[in-house]
């Protein structure tokens, strides 16, 4: 490790992509890094999605601007394995086996389950289909296009599980977002946390750790998980082959494994991938574990192959249903 | 000429005489290289296909979804660039009119320059926070019984994406024509009135026809301009991919397992040749047009 | 006749002016109200938003960049563009549509998705060349051509070429002062405003800059943007009224032959 740490110093900085400085808290990630370490962090593309984060890995390749390491979506991630290196971190075991790579290729970070945040002094939500009323005109709107971004295809998912579809068929949550749109009530805007303060969207579809984030600005925001479809998702973490900063990769994952980067995810309101590890252990913030929105009922989360359903569903039936 | 201090000799006295190809050199392969290249490996991607050179890329724009958002796109220009248009070339006359080197015109110069350039997620805020669902001019003609959102959101649709449009698109018009109104010469005021004709006169037969030419050039900037604008609309409109940047960016970037980075290139050639389309009929419309310019 | 004529010119000017000014100014005015609000409804209004704007280290950095490449562009521009746009009026005239097709061609395909032909190139480059952000520039310099061109030809369109290279040439000058000395001062506003547009372009640019991972001031806008709302916001409208400053100052600059113009007033 101490071999490590030099070989790390003697590179100097590290290239990490599309990690914004509000997503999980990877603002006080970043800047505790460069603080323990003594490495810059040059943080490109804040607002690029997975897929972005891929092509630069290939477009890039062999310059010193180069991603080092990505945070990914999963369906990405097992797309585009042959573009990461393997390498196991020290904390290797406290990762849950069926949420890591046999062959170390790619391995979960953090995750969160999609929640419904809203602005609790303006509406009271208590189920997914309390969003058809009138109240809601022109209020709610998802974080993303599903035909492009994981999260927006979660959220519909999420909303399907509500309305009697399941894992395997989306058709519900699209057919219930057509019938939210012929009523007036969805937005197709991007919901930043600009238009939430503002109360252009006081309705989101996102995940639960994303829209905690949102408490900050809007004091009364509040989210919503629903009992009967508790859909969480994972990202991976994965070291491109091409690296310029081998070394400084390598510390910056066992520096997210360690008990501080899995707790200062835990302060961002995600659900680190060692939860169950560092409980056992002791050492899991109490503080911000109890912070978590409370979930009742299941958890059940996405396949590849039913991703890749929902996806291909939502490719011929999404822009009609929503009426573009 | 005759007076000049030095004696006048033949043009080309001890110089050699270069062929007439070498001054463009420098130019074209600069463009060669930064412009011409990349197009061609987009372009070429537009006819890669999963086993060699293939067309099925060029024959999945035929859907109905992406000749919908072609559709979209072109009206979506063509109306933002004619709005962008007169009103920038009122305001332009405006500014050209008063002292050249007043204050009027250096800010409004200067605003413009700025304000051409201003889009984006941020531009599309602007106007949310003006006249969105909860912007202060929405909320301010509620309160006085108006709604002006009664038959839906309009700011979120087509219409909504003009009228931001012109918001950039103005400002760009001042700052491309201003150069053609100043060139203006009083003598053909003066021409027109000292041979009893009125401003209608003058604007109908002189100086409309002079500036027509560098007009036309100007709307078919703020068409180009528009068409390949992707950010604003990203922010506005994010679901569906109503107009073409929109769905080449879900092409290029979907997490989701939906990229094509081939259909990206297919879409680009297709709004590469719309312009191509577009600007020849520009040039037809200029050689009818320019017959008085030399 | 004159006169007349400027006093019925007069309240058209101020109407249009001020209008067009007001509805200009309302959106900015929505994102100055919404960066200065508190926390929560009835927080009173802070400044707090602007000023945590300085404390992001790598600002600094990506502004300097981005001044520089402003004017590696724009003086690129002008040496490259404009004597090969008086050439062409000269001795080729034929080729001017291929030249201002060329210059339109930038404009017609999506930065996202030039950004795609570029990477290749760009990675040689960064390899063989240089890593530096000083790079951007020669991509820079195709995306102001659409708009460079169009200001500079409606500048040119007013300026009898062919007559005054010749007697210039006649008189023994050289191609260099011909361009200089004698083109140039006539259309000076439009080769202001060429350089005009080249700096907002440059200084407003995201796309590029971004997807190749280079750090800009739009790009480090955006980073800082993440942090929070208000902050977002806040550093749009500072980004915005700093490329306004900077421009106003450049329009002082003194223009060659600007002296000739005072007779102007009114006359249009």
């Amino acid at each position: 490790m101490s071999g490590l740490i030099a070989a790390a110093r003697k590179e100097g900085q590290l290239n990490v992509i599309a990690l914004p400085p509000d997503w999980a808290n990877y603002g006080a990630i970043i800047s505790g890094f460069t603080a323990k370490y003594g490495i810059k962090v040059n943080s490109a593309n804040p607002n690029g999605s997975s897929q972005d984060e891929v092509n630069a890995v290939r477009s890039q390749g062999g310059t010193s601007r180069a991603p080092d390491v990505l945070d990914i979506g999963m369906a990405v991630a097992l797309a585009n394995t042959t573009l990461f290196t393997p390498y196991q971190v020290t904390e290797w075991s406290g990762i849950p086996t069926s949420q890591k790579d046999p062959g170390g290729l790619w391995y979960q970070d953090y995750g969160g389950y999609m929640s419904i945040g809203y602005d609790s002094s303006k509406f009271t939500i208590t189920s997914v289909q309390d969003l058809l009323k009138p109240a809601f005109k022109g209020a709610v709107a998802l974080n993303g296009d599903p035909t492009k971004a994981n999260a927006a295809l979660n959220g519909v998912m999420m909303a399907s599980l509500a309305n009697g579809g399941s894992l395997d068929s989306i058709a519900q949550g699209v057919a219930f977002f057509h019938h939210l749109n012929q009523l007036g009530n969805f937005v197709p805007i991007q919901a930043t946390t600009a238009t939430v303060k503002n109360g252009t969207t006081p309705v989101v579809f996102d995940w639960d750790y994303l829209s905690a984030a949102h408490g900050k600005d809007v004091p009364t925001w509040k989210v919503f998980v629903p009992p009967n479809a508790v859909l969480g998702g994972y990202y991976a973490q994965a070291i491109s082959k091409t690296a310029p900063d081998p070394a400084a990769a390598r510390l910056w994952e066992e520096y997210l494994y360690s008990v501080a980067g899995q707790n200062l995810w835990l302060q961002g309101g995600a659900r680190p991938v060692e939860m169950a590890a560092l409980t056992t252990a002791g050492t899991l913030n109490q503080t911000y574990a109890a912070a978590l929105p409370p979930v009742g009922g299941t958890p059940v989360f996405l396949s590849p192959s039913q991703a890749t359903t929902a996806a291909t569903y939502l490719d011929s039936n999404w822009a009609q249903a929503i009426g573009s | 000429m005759s007076s000049a201090a030095e004696p006048a000799g033949p043009p080309f006295r001890g110089r050699l005489r270069v062929p007439s190809w070498v001054g463009v050199v420098p130019f074209f392969v600069y463009v060669a290289a930064f412009l011409i290249l990349p197009t061609a490996i987009v372009v070429g991607g537009a006819f890669a296909g999963a086993h060699g050179p293939s067309l099925t890329n060029i024959s999945a724009l035929t859907q109905p979804y992406i000749l919908d958002s072609f559709l979209h796109s072109v009206v979506l220009s063509a109306a933002s660039a004619v709005i962008g248009a007169v009103v920038g070339a009122v305001l332009a006359y405006a500014v050209a009119s008063g002292a050249p080197n007043g204050v009027i015109r250096r800010v409004v110069t200067s605003a413009c320059g700025v304000l051409s350039q201003f889009g984006g997620v941020t531009l599309a805020f602007a106007f949310i926070a003006t006249l969105g669902g909860a912007g202060f001019i929405t909320l301010w003609l509620q309160e006085h019984g108006v709604n002006i959102y009664a038959n839906g959101v309009w700011l979120y649709q087509l219409s909504g994406l003009i009228l931001v449009y012109t918001y950039f698109q103005i400002p760009l018009m001042v700052i491309v024509f201003l150069p053609a109104l100043d060139g203006i010469r009083p003598q053909w005021r003066e021409a027109t009135s000292n041979l009893g004709g009125t401003s209608w006169h003058y604007w109908r037969h002189i100086a409309g026809p002079l500036l027509l030419p560098a007009f036309l050039g100007c709307l078919l900037l703020l068409f180009a301009n528009s068409f390949s604008a992707y950010a604003t609309a990203a922010a506005l409109i994010n679901q569906g991919g109503i107009i073409v940047p929109l769905q080449i960016s879900n092409a290029l970037s979907s997490e989701v397992g939906l990229a094509q980075a081939n259909l990206a290139s297919s879409l680009a050639l297709a709004m590469v040749v719309i312009v191509v389309v577009v600007t020849a009929l520009y040039s037809w419309l200029q050689s009818r047009t320019a017959r008085w310019v030399r | 006749m004159n006169r007349r004529r400027h006093r019925r010119l007069e309240p058209f000017r101020t109407i249009v002016l001020v209008v067009l000014g007001i509805l200009f100014l309302v959106p900015i005015g929505a994102m100055v109200e919404f960066s200065t609000r508190g926390v929560g409804i009835n927080s009173p209004r802070t400044l707090s938003s602007f000023t945590s704007i300085f404390s992001y280290p790598d600002l600094t950095g990506a502004i300097v960049a981005s001044l520089e490449l402003a004017a590696i562009t724009s003086a690129a521009m002008l040496v490259l563009l404009l004597p090969t746009m008086v050439w062409v009026r000269l001795r080729v005239p034929r080729m001017v549509r291929v030249i201002e097709v060329l210059c339109l061609a930038p404009l017609t395909i999506p930065a996202i998705v030039l950004v795609v032909g570029l990477a290749p190139l760009y990675q040689w480059i960064n390899i063989n060349l240089s890593d530096s952000i000083l790079t951007l520039g020669f991509a820079y310099l195709i995306l102001v051509l659409p708009y460079a061109y169009r200001s500079l030809d409606a500048g040119l369109s007013g300026v009898d070429v062919r007559t005054l290279s010749e007697a210039a040439r006649s008189l023994g000058a050289g191609w260099a002062t011909v361009v200089t000395r004698i083109i140039v001062p006539n259309m000076s506003s439009a080769v202001l405003n060429a350089c005009l547009l080249s700096v907002a372009v440059v200084l407003g640019e995201f796309t590029i800059a971004n997807l190749l991972n280079f750090e800009n001031l739009q790009v480090a806008i955006a980073t800082i943007g993440r942090a929070n709302a208000g902050v977002s916001i806040a550093v749009a409208v500072a980004s915005l009224l700093f490329v306004f400053v900077l421009l106003l100052a450049l329009s002082f600059v003194p223009r060659p032959g600007s002296r000739r113009r005072r007779v102007r007033i009114g006359v249009l």
